[in-house]
C-alpha cells in the first residue's frame, strides 16, 4: 500500500524538488521550529542534562563493545519470561520470519505500532504481497498509509501534510480499509483525531496479532520498552493475543536501571516533554495480563557491519529521538523523503549510507546532505558526532570513487571539510560566521564543505544563533 | 534459543542466523584500534533528584500540565470525589480491579447511585471493556518531576487493558507514601517481571499540524485523586 524508498534519486535531486514544494517547505518550517523551541525549554529544565548525556553515550557504547553477551543475556531472559527469540541477518529474512509466525496464527491482519526498524525493511510492503493487510495505527503513520504515501519525519511522519489535506486522505481512504469517514468531518485536528479513533477502534477490538518495534531491551530483565502518545501501542501491546516485536540488535540497555537514563534523555529530546503520555514495559508473557505468545525479532540488516566502523559504529547509540532532524536546517529545507530511506535528517545521512553500504548514487550522495554547521550534535541526547561520521563517511565515498575515476565536487568537499573538521577554532569561527552573515549571504554557505554543497543547491536556512550560543545563554 | 522457522535442516553445515549475527559482532568487536577499555565507563555523576520538597504540590501542578484533572482530598472524602467524578461525565457503569479498596466505591453501591459495577475478571473482553465507561484504580507509583503515574498490575490496578478501553480512567494515588520525586528514584522499586503502564497525562496526539488533541485511543479524561491525611 505505502510507497517504496527503493529507486529513488539521489539526495540532491530530491532535495531540489522538495524545496520548490512551497507547502512542504511551511509545514515543516513551522514544525521544527515549534518543537526546536519547546526542546530547548524542556531540557533547560534539567541542570543535569550534559551528565545524563554522557551517560547516555556511555551506556550505549559499553552496550556495542560487548554486544553479543548482551544479546544472549537477553534472548535467556526473554526465553525465560516465556517469549520466544529469532534472530534475522538481514531484511528478507526478518520478512519471512514475521510472515510465517503471522501465517502460523491464521490471521490475514495484523494491527501495527509505529516502528521504525520494520519500515527499514518493507515489513508492510512484504506483507501486503504475502496477502497480509497490516494496519498502521499511530495517527500520523495511518495519515501517511492511508494518503499512500512515505513517513517524512522520525517522530512525526506525516508533519509535510496540513489538516486539509489529511481531512481530503481521510475522506478518500478510510472506506476501503474499513470504517469510513464520519458525514461531514471538518478540517479540525479534534474532529480528524475522532474520526481516526472510531475507524481504528474498530480494529484493535478485532486483532488478533500485533506487530512492534522497541524503544528499549533491558538485557539484565529481559524487558521490552515502548514510549507514544495516543494509546494506540497500549492497544496493539496489550488486546491482541499474539505479539510480534521487531527490533534492532542495537537497542538494547545492559541494566534496568539504565532505563533512569534514556527515560529522562527520550522524552524531552523527542516530544520536548517532561514524559510521553504512555510508556508500556513488558517481559516475556503474563498470565492473564496481554498476549498469549510474544515472538522478538532480532534484526541486524547492516548493524554489525556498521559496528565494524570505528567512526561510525557511534550512530548505533541513536535512540530515535528526531531531535537532530528539527534542528538541521538542510533537513528543514529538503524534507524528510529527499533522504530517501527510512531514516531522515542527519541521523540518516550517517545510517543508512552505513547500513545499506554505498552502492547506489544516492546512499553516495548521503553522506553530503549536511552544511556540517553542527547543529546536531549539539542536539543529540546521545552525544553522536555526526559532522564526524560525516566527514568520514565523505572520505569513504570519495575513496570509492577514485576507485571508479573520482568526482571533482566530492573531492573539494572533502578537502574543505577535512579543513574544518581537524581545525576546531577555524571551525567555529566559520560556523559563527555563517550564521552572522545569513541576512547577506542567504544563498551560499560561506565555509568548508557547505560551501561545495551549496554551489549547486540553494542554501537552507540557518538558525538564528548556534547551539553553542544558545547554551552558554540559557546555561550561564 | 528457539528454532527460527527458516532454520537449516538438522545435518546442514551452514550456520543459523543467530550463530552467524553473534560472529558478525565478534568479528566487528575485536582487534579494534579502541579496544573495549578504552569505552569509557559508565559514570553517574547526574542527579537522581532535581527536587527534594513540595513534591505532592509539584505532582499536582505537572500533572495538571499535561491535562489530568487533579483532585486534592482525604481519605474520608475519597468515595464522594470518585462518585461526583462519575456523575459529571454521566458515567453509567464503571470496570473495578481486583483489591481496590471498598470503601472507595461506597457510594456506588447504593441503588439509588445508578452505576453498575463491572468487577474484573479473566471472562471480559476488550469487546466488554469498550461498552463500559469509566475504571477506578489505585497505582504503584507517581513521579512528581515528571507528573507520572505507575500502573504495575498489583492490587487495586488490574490487567493493562483494565484502565486503556474505558473512555474515563480515575486513578487514585496515596499520598505520599506512593510519591517519588524522579525517575531514577522510581526504577529501583519497580519490579521489571511486571508489565507496566507509565502515564503522564490523558492520551493526546500532534501529529496534525502539531496542534495538541486530547484521546485518541486511550482514555480521553484522566481524572488524579491525590489523598492526603492520616494512613488507615
Ligand atoms: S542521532 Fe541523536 S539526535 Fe538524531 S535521532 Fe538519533 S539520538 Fe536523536
Amino acid at each position: 500500500m505505502s510507497g517504496t524508498y527503493v529507486g529513488m534519486p539521489s539526495f540532491p535531486d530530491a532535495a531540489h524538488r522538495a524545496t520548490r514544494d512551497k507547502q512542504l517547505r511551511a509545514n515543516l518550517t513551522r514544525a521544527t521550529h515549534t518543537i526546536r523551541d519547546k526542546r530547548a525549554r524542556a531540557v533547560a529544565e534539567l541542570e543535569d542534562w550534559e551528565g545524563l548525556r554522557q551517560a547516555g553515550k556511555a551506556i550505549k557504547d559499553e552496550t556495542l563493545a560487548h554486544l553479543d553477551d548482551y544479546l544472549l543475556q537477553l534472548e535467556a531472559k526473554v526465553t525465560e519470561a516465556g517469549g520466544i527469540v529469532h534472530w534475522a541477518r538481514d531484511a528478507d529474512e526478518a520478512n519471512r520470519i514475521v510472515t510465517e509466525l503471522i501465517r502460523a496464527t491464521g490471521q490475514t491482519e495484523v494491527v501495527k505500532v509505529k516502528s521504525m526498524a520494520t519500515q527499514e525493511i518493507g515489513l508492510n510492503e512484504h506483507l501486503a504481497a504475502e496477502g497480509i493487510s497490516a494496519y498502521e495505527t499511530d495517527l500520523a503513520e495511518l495519515i501517511v498509509q492511508l494518503g499512500d504515501d512515505l513517513p517524512s519525519h522520525i517522530l512525526v511522519p506525516a508533519i509535510h501534510k496540513n489538516r486539509t489535506e489529511i481531512r481530503d486522505i481521510f475522506n478518500r481512504a478510510m472506506g476501503h480499509w474499513g470504517r469510513p469517514a464520519p458525514e461531514g468531518l471538518t478540517d479540525t485536528p479534534a474532529d480528524l483525531a475522532e474520526a481516526a479513533r472510531l475507524h481504528l477502534r474498530e480494529k484493535f477490538l478485532r486483532a488478533k496479532v500485533a506487530v512492534s518495534g522497541a524503544n528499549f531491551m533491558v538485557a539484565e530483565t529481559g524487558t521490552l520498552v515502548v514510549l507514544e502518545s495516543e494509546g494506540n501501542g497500549r492497544m496493539c501491546l496489550t488486546l491482541p493475543e499474539t505479539l510480534i516485536s521487531v527490533v534492532g540488535i542495537e537497542k538494547i540497555v545492559p541494566t534496568w536501571r539504565d532505563l533512569e537514563v534514556f527515560l529522562q534523555l527520550l522524552p524531552r529530546s523527542s516530544t520536548a516533554e517532561r514524559m510521553n503520555p504512555y510508556t508500556t514495559t513488558w517481559t516475556g508473557v503474563r498470565d492473564g495480563d496481554g498476549p498469549k505468545q510474544f515472538h522478538l525479532v532480532l534484526l541486524d540488516n547492516g548493524r554489525t557491519q556498521t559496528l565494524a566502523d570505528e567512526v561510525g559504529r557511534q550512530a548505533l547509540r541513536c535512540i530515535r529521538c528526531s531531535a537532530c532532524l528539527n534542528v538541521c536546517p538542510v533537513y528543514e529545507r529538503a524534507g524528510g523523503h529527499a533522504y530517501g530511506s527510512a531514516y531522515p535528517g542527519p541521523i540518516g545521512a550517517i545510517l543508512t549510507p552505513q547500513l545499506r553500504g554505498i552502492a547506489t548514487d544516492l546512499d553516495r550522495s548521503l553522506p553530503y546532505a549536511s552544511s556540517l554547521c553542527g547543529a546536531c550534535f549539539e542536539a543529540c541526547p546521545v552525544a553522536i558526532d555526526i559532522p564526524e561520521v560525516l566527514v568520514h563517511l565523505r572520505a569513504k565515498v570519495t575513496e570509492d570513487a577514485k576507485e571508479h575515476g573520482g568526482h571533482r565536487l566530492e573531492r573539494t568537499a572533502m578537502r574543505a571539510a577535512t579543513y574544518a573538521m581537524t581545525h576546531p577554532a577555524a571551525y567555529r569561527t566559520a560556523e559563527a560566521a555563517a550564521v552572522r552573515a545569513r541576512k547577506l549571504i542567504p544563498k551560499k554557505v560561506p565555509f568548508g564543505a557547505g560551501k561545495a554543497w551549496t554551489e549547486t543547491r540553494d542554501l537552507p536556512e540557518l538558525p538564528p544563533q548556534t547551539f553553542r550560543q544558545w547554551w552558554k545563554e540559557t546555561h550561564r | 534459543m528457539s528454532p527460527t522457522p527458516q532454520s537449516p535442516p538438522p545435518n546442514s553445515a551452514a550456520p543459523t542466523a543467530r550463530e552467524e549475527i553473534l560472529a558478525r559482532i565478534r568479528r566487528s568487536t575485536s582487534g579494534h584500534a579502541r579496544p573495549a577499555a578504552e569505552v569509557d565507563a559508565v559514570s553517574r555523576d547526574y542527579l537522581t533528584a532535581h527536587v527534594h520538597d513540595g513534591l505532592i504540590d509539584l505532582l499536582a501542578e505537572n500533572l495538571a500540565d499535561y491535562r489530568a484533572k487533579v483532585h486534592r482530598c482525604t481519605r474520608a472524602e475519597i468515595p464522594g470525589v470518585v462518585a461526583k467524578l462519575l456523575s459529571e461525565q454521566g458515567d453509567r457503569s464503571v470496570a473495578v480491579p481486583d483489591g481496590l479498596p471498598e470503601a472507595w466505591l461506597e457510594e456506588l453501591r447504593a441503588p439509588e447511585a445508578g452505576v453498575t459495577l463491572v468487577p474484573d475478571s479473566a471472562a471480559l473482553t476488550a469487546t466488554d471493556l469498550d461498552a463500559v465507561d469509566a475504571v477506578v484504580s489505585g497505582c504503584a507509583l507517581a513521579i512528581a518531576e515528571t507528573g507520572t503515574i505507575v500502573l504495575d498490575a498489583g492490587p487495586g490496578q488490574g490487567r493493562r487493558m483494565l484502565t486503556l478501553v474505558p473512555d474515563h480512567h480515575i486513578c487514585v494515588v496515596r499520598c505520599p507514601e506512593q510519591v517519588v520525586a524522579s525517575v531514577p528514584q522510581a526504577m529501583p522499586l519497580l519490579d521489571p517481571g511486571r508489565p507496566q503502564t507509565w502515564i503522564a497525562g490523558p492520551s493526546a496526539t500532534s501529529d496534525i499540524e502539531l496542534d495538541r488533541v486530547e484521546g485518541v485511543h486511550g482514555p480521553r479524561r484522566l481524572d488524579v485523586i491525590l489523598i492526603e491525611g492520616e494512613a488507615g
